[in-house]
């Protein structure tokens, strides 16, 4: 039955640029689907270890710019007379670098970042996110500052014995991207069912007795930031080959704030969430547009909306679908658990 | 088995534990009882490695273990069972459990661990599948406990265990924790319930502001007159 529905779902996926001929639309499924492998990202963080990092968009951020800067190559100055140069690299190259880096800083900013909690680390997260704004602004000898990395090269592969395959236009990015997704999907669905998964959780759940039960808060922590970064730094690289160009403003709040959205509202600590809430939030902006709804009521009922899910659904849409499920499913059943981070109910 | 010299703990300038030294021998039940804020906890997250302390020296099984993490302590065979929330509120009954043996790595010998605690609290193995946070105060801390012999402990503490529970369920922990005394693991125990806990144990410590005051076995501390003004109401 389950596995009926997921070959059904990629079924679905894969088929759809044989029946979407818009390109409009295939844009909006791309961008939409970079954003939702974003959020997934997020939702290790933030579902998973119970941390909201408001400061997300820096590793989309660094990944959009460390794949750009390598395919494009640069040549900056580290000091008055000391060079450096790189040369254009292979898409691939510099895409997998992004990851990389990406990763590297989600290490550095996680050692950081988990020394506090609460409130603080939010507050820690959003200065590392405006501080790289800042400085995409203003060196501009390697960004270009406000006027842009432009002419990215998209990605392209060569197979041995077939000739150079670049992505360009919609139709390969949208199955690029949705490779991307179901790779993303299947690292974070491993990771969150191994040990250290449960590990993690059991820290959100309750911080004192995990450590009490021998598992290493910190290291748990930050090991959830690196992978969770590398993923965001991953859809970063997608997004420079994809739109082709990257300005300071990838590291903008509003990015972070979309993943958080998409997370919340989706669910957040369950897989499906983000890609629920990613799909909704990135199609419905262009579904009222299509109504042809003027702009300002497009975003009043997009606030709305998000009130609405906020208020009936406190878990997220997936956990409130799933529990109908159950309870339709077998009745007779004890009330089936949801995962949220609200304190267990004690049923005396 | 335990020793533990001249601890002090201090949380910022306020010092909740100054110079307590104290022992526990093997296979012994020992109680430490005290009002409220007298430092009982924090002895007990010092030993296990929670908070670390300023001075003093804790040494388990002939090892010094001052300032070893708790990882490093659990492994070498001391539980503990905190105080207040006691369980993984959203997992179910057996995910609780095997959180208490992340650190081992026989997977066969835990396997069968649980099943011989699933055996003993069948309460538990009724509930198996349920979230935690679903089961009553006595059935957690049937959990709380369960989940601490997960580890294979030499010794195993419990802070508070009888707080917030009904009488009748108080009694069952209890035997419990007797059992688990029998079985061959020494246990300290932390109580605000004091004449339960100076009726179990073997031997218990009184503190007072951080500081050990009066020390004996459960019998002679419950006749002692300063023990019974002060924390058995007579």
């Amino acid at each position: 039955m389950r596995r009926l529905a997921i070959l059904a779902l990629l079924a679905l996926l894969l088929s759809v640029p044989l029946w979407v001929g818009n390109f409009y639309v295939l844009h909006v499924l791309i961008v939409t689907g970079i954003f939702t492998i974003a959020a997934m990202s997020l939702n290790l963080l933030l579902g998973y270890t119970g941390q909201l990092s408001l400061g997300h968009a820096v590793f989309f951020g660094i990944g959009a710019y460390v794949s750009a800067l390598v395919s494009l190559g640069f040549a900056v100055h580290l000091a008055p007379d000391w060079l450096v140069t790189l040369d254009p690299q292979p898409v691939w190259l510099a895409m997998l670098c992004a990851v990389a880096i990406a990763g590297l800083c989600g290490w550095a900013i996680g050692r950081v970042s988990f020394k506090v909690r609460g409130a603080y680390f939010v507050i820690v997260t959003i200065s590392f996110a405006e501080v790289a704004r800042l400085v995409a602004l203003n060196w501009d000898e390697l960004t270009q500052g406000p006027m842009a990395l432009n002419n990215i090269p998209p990605l392209a592969v060569s197979l041995p014995g077939l000739d150079e395959f670049d992505f360009i236009g919609k139709v390969p990015n949208y199955y690029l991207v949705l490779v991307a997704a179901i790779l993303a999907y299947v690292v974070i669905a491993r990771l969150v069912h191994s040990r250290a998964g449960r590990a993690m959780i059991a820290l959100k759940e309750n911080e004192p007795l995990a450590s009490s039960v021998g598992i290493e808060v910190t290291r748990y922590l930050v090991l959830a930031a690196v992978v969770s970064a590398a993923i965001a730094g991953a859809a970063g690289a997608l997004y420079a080959h994809y739109i082709q160009i990257v300005d300071p403003n990838v590291f903008m709040f509003l990015y972070t704030v979309t993943m958080v959205i998409m997370v919340v509202a989706g669910g957040k600590g369950t897989l499906a969430g983000p890609i629920v809430g990613g799909l909704i939030f990135g199609l419905l902006p262009e579904v009222l547009r299509s109504f042809a709804i003027r702009p300002e009521v497009q975003w009043v009922a997009y606030g709305v909306l998000m009130i609405l899910i906020v208020y009936l659904l406190p878990n997220g849409i997936v956990p409130a679908v799933a529990s109908l499920w159950n309870r339709a499913g077998r009745a007779d059943a004890p009330a089936a658990p949801t995962t949220g981070s609200s304190p267990g109910r004690i049923v005396p | 088995m335990l020793r533990v010299e001249g601890l002090t703990c201090r949380y910022g300038k306020v010092a909740a534990v100054s110079e307590l030294t104290l022992e526990v021998r093997q296979g012994e039940l020992v109680a430490l009882i005290g009002a409220n804020g007298a430092g009982k906890t924090t002895t007990l997250k010092a030993i296990s490695g929670l908070v670390a302390p300023v001075a003093g020296r804790l040494m388990f099984s002939g090892r010094d273990i001052t300032g070893a993490s708790a990882r490093h302590i659990l492994r070498l065979g001391i539980a503990h069972c905190p105080e207040g929330r006691r369980v993984f509120p959203y997992m179910t009954v057996l995910e609780n459990l095997q959180m208490g043996s992340h650190l081992r790595r026989d997977r066969r010998q835990v396997a069968a661990d649980m099943a011989g605690l699933l055996d003993r609290f069948p309460i538990l193995r009724e509930r198996r599948a349920q979230t935690a946070g679903t089961l009553s105060g006595g059935e957690q801390q049937l959990l709380a406990i369960a989940r601490a012999l997960m580890s294979r402990p030499k010794l195993v503490m419990f802070d508070e265990p009888s707080l917030g529970l009904a009488p009748t369920i108080v009694d069952r922990v209890f035997d419990v924790i007797k059992t688990i005394q029998a079985a061959g693991v020494t246990v300290i125990m932390v109580e605000q319930n004091a004449f339960a806990a100076l009726e179990l144990s073997d031997r218990a410590y009184v503190i007072e502001q951080g500081r050990l005051t009066l020390t004996g076995t459960g019998r002679d501390l419950l006749e002692n007159p300063r023990v019974k003004a002060a924390y058995l109401g007579a």
